[in-house]
């Protein structure tokens, strides 16, 4: 089994949940964040007080996977999220070493 | 007998028209109030408590960060109900009263619990033997004291300890506040214009509203309180963005719709003068909003919202002391001059000071109060579509020399950084020695709504 996490642009959203969706993605968790990576910040103005804001607003998206759907997943999060331009983001990918439905206690590629 | 009887119905005859006489020449010597004046000054009393509350409250809570809001909210609610209090015992008395041998500084207390001023009552407007209950006149002026302590919180927001502010709010109520109400505005009414008056309204100075009494007086506790609490923590270096410009402008606009109160009431009668007042108050506010925007737009990059809230009340402030003086072509320039000069006072000029003043209190109370002080002095020429000065000896309007005026003006300005200045000073060094200003540090980061009140504004 897989965790993907994926740092996406939030307007994306709907987009990536839909294309999991199609390919049998059943639940994934998601989560405002902040962050950057080469994308620019802004700057704002209050009064005399100038602040320059590095972060930006995310979406950190986390499915919990079978190991052979990662192909597929990763080829549904780059269609949906990309724009093309700097900020879309990226996707992390890491080994799972347990899942447990917590209702009827099945595990591993049961509980996914 | 019946000679008897015509000579006493005459008696009773004659008896009953001269009361009748006598009754009227009294009615003629005893003026009413008129039920529109006092129907229009409760309006305006009304409007310039919305102007604290929760006008002033939300504008500054706005611009504060979020750990904050609800110390600045309680703040300005405490200091009200405060000086509501403080007024009525003594205050009113204090400002105006004739004052014996102080009378140059302060009243007396002939006044003191409200003795006297009953619901019959009246005091005479600025129109010879045109008068409105005094009662009414206190309380107006009550909303006025309230407001002048509440503004000052913006200059020490985010640190301060709130009994020290308690504190603080009654000592300054009573040794600034009311001596510069007493000083600019005490005088005999124009039916005893020669009677003593107070110092600055002796050297002619005028201000139709306040802008020396409540702004540049608010401006300079502000500061001072600045200074002697010193920086917030962080400050430079750390974030401390506005928590909700949404409730600033909800703030601003409320402040801007009570200031007709204050202004167009500072009139104390509903006649053309107020009129002109409100006209003032509407063009200066709108041409300051928008020459601020215009500067920030043309200086930084983009026109802010908090700019276009800032320059309406800078419009505001200085056209506070001009508002029933001068026309509405001289408000629009004075406003055009305010938002830009209020700007700098904002940016340049606190650079400058390197003062941490939270909320810009005297960036655009103090320097908008000394522009429209100053500017009054200019514009309410006559030959720049003022009303010039009324001469009640002479009964008509006297001879305007700008140059002269304009000293007057710099006398009430100048008395007014002086003497609020010491005052606030030595307060704040007196309290910080007996009880101390500021929270702990630990307190000040964590915010002071939990730490001093215990609540948090929004829960999410």
């Amino acid at each position: 089994m897989k965790m993907v996490v994926a740092i996406i642009k939030p307007f994306k959203l709907d987009e990536v949940r839909e294309a999991l969706s199609e390919i049998g993605v059943q639940g994934i968790t998601v989560t405002e964040v902040k962050g950057f990576g080469r994308q620019k910040g802004h700057t704002e103005l209050y009064r005399g007080a100038e602040y320059v804001v590095d972060f930006l607003p995310k979406i950190k998206l986390e499915a919990a996977i079978k190991a052979d759907q990662l192909d597929l997943v990763l080829e549904a999060i780059e269609k949906s999220a990309g724009t093309g331009k700097i900020g879309d983001g990226k996707i992390f990918v890491s080994e799972l070493e347990q899942v447990i439905r917590i209702r009827t206690g099945e595990s591993g590629a049961d509980a996914l | 007998m019946k000679k008897l009887f015509v000579l006493f119905a005459l008696m009773l005859l004659c008896g009953s028209s001269v009361a009748a006489f006598a009754e009227q020449v009294a009615s003629a010597a005893a003026p009413v109030p008129n039920k529109g004046d006092t129907a229009w000054m409760l309006v305006a009393t009304i409007l310039v408590i919305l102007m604290s509350l929760p006008g002033l409250a939300l504008f500054y809570g706005g611009l504060v960060r979020v750990k904050n809001m609800l110390s600045v909210l309680a703040q300005v609610f405490a200091i009200f109900c405060l000086i509501s209090i403080l007024w009525v015992v003594y205050g009113y008395s204090l400002a105006f009263t004739a004052g014996g041998g102080m009378n140059d500084f302060i009243g007396g207390f002939s006044k003191a619990f409200l003795a006297g001023v009953g619901t019959d009552a009246v005091v005479e407007t600025f129109s010879k033997g045109v008068v409105i209950p005094e009662m009414l006149f206190m309380v107006f002026q009550l909303t006025f004291a309230a407001i002048t302590v509440a503004l000052t919180v913006g200059g020490f927001a985010e640190r301060i300890k709130f009994s020290a502010l308690l504190v603080f709010a009654a000592l300054w109520f009573t040794f600034s506040y009311l001596p510069m109400a007493h000083m600019v505005w005490f005088w005999g009414g124009p039916s005893a214009y020669a009677d003593p008056s107070g110092f600055i309204f002796g050297k002619g100075a005028l201000d139709f509203a306040g802008g020396t009494v409540v702004h540049i007086n608010a401006a300079m506790g502000a500061l001072m309180g600045a200074i002697v609490l010193g920086k917030r923590i962080g400050y430079g270096k750390e974030a401390m963005a506005p928590h909700s410009l949404t409730m600033t402008m909800i703030g601003a606009s409320l402040l801007w719709v009570g200031w007709f109160g204050f202004n167009a009431g500072s009139n104390l009668e509903a006649t053309g003068t107020a009129v002109l007042a409100m006209v003032n108050t509407v063009v200066a506010t709108a041409a300051a909003a928008f020459s601020w925007m215009l500067a920030e737009w043309l200086l930084k990059g983009k026109p802010s919202m908090l700019g276009l809230a800032s320059g309406a009340v800078a419009g505001l402030v200085a056209v506070t002391p001009a508002c029933g003086f001068i026309g509405p072509m001289g408000a629009i320039v004075l406003g055009l001059l305010a938002g830009v000069v209020c700007f700098w006072g904002v940016t340049g000029l606190k650079k400058l000071l390197g003062i941490d003043d939270s909320l810009d209190v005297f960036g655009i109370h103090g320097v908008g109060g000394i522009l429209g002080a100053l500017g009054t002095g200019v514009l309410a020429s006559p030959s720049l579509g003022g009303t010039g000065v009324y001469d009640y000896a002479a009964g008509k309007v006297a001879e305007y020399s700008i140059i002269g005026q304009v000293t007057s003006q710099a006398w009430g300005v100048g008395v007014t950084i002086l003497w609020s200045g010491v005052v606030s000073f030595v307060l704040f060094k007196l309290i910080d020695r007996v009880m101390g200003l500021r929270v702990p540090e630990e307190a000040e980061r964590e915010g002071l709504d939990t730490t001093s009140h215990g609540e948090r504004a929004y829960s999410l």
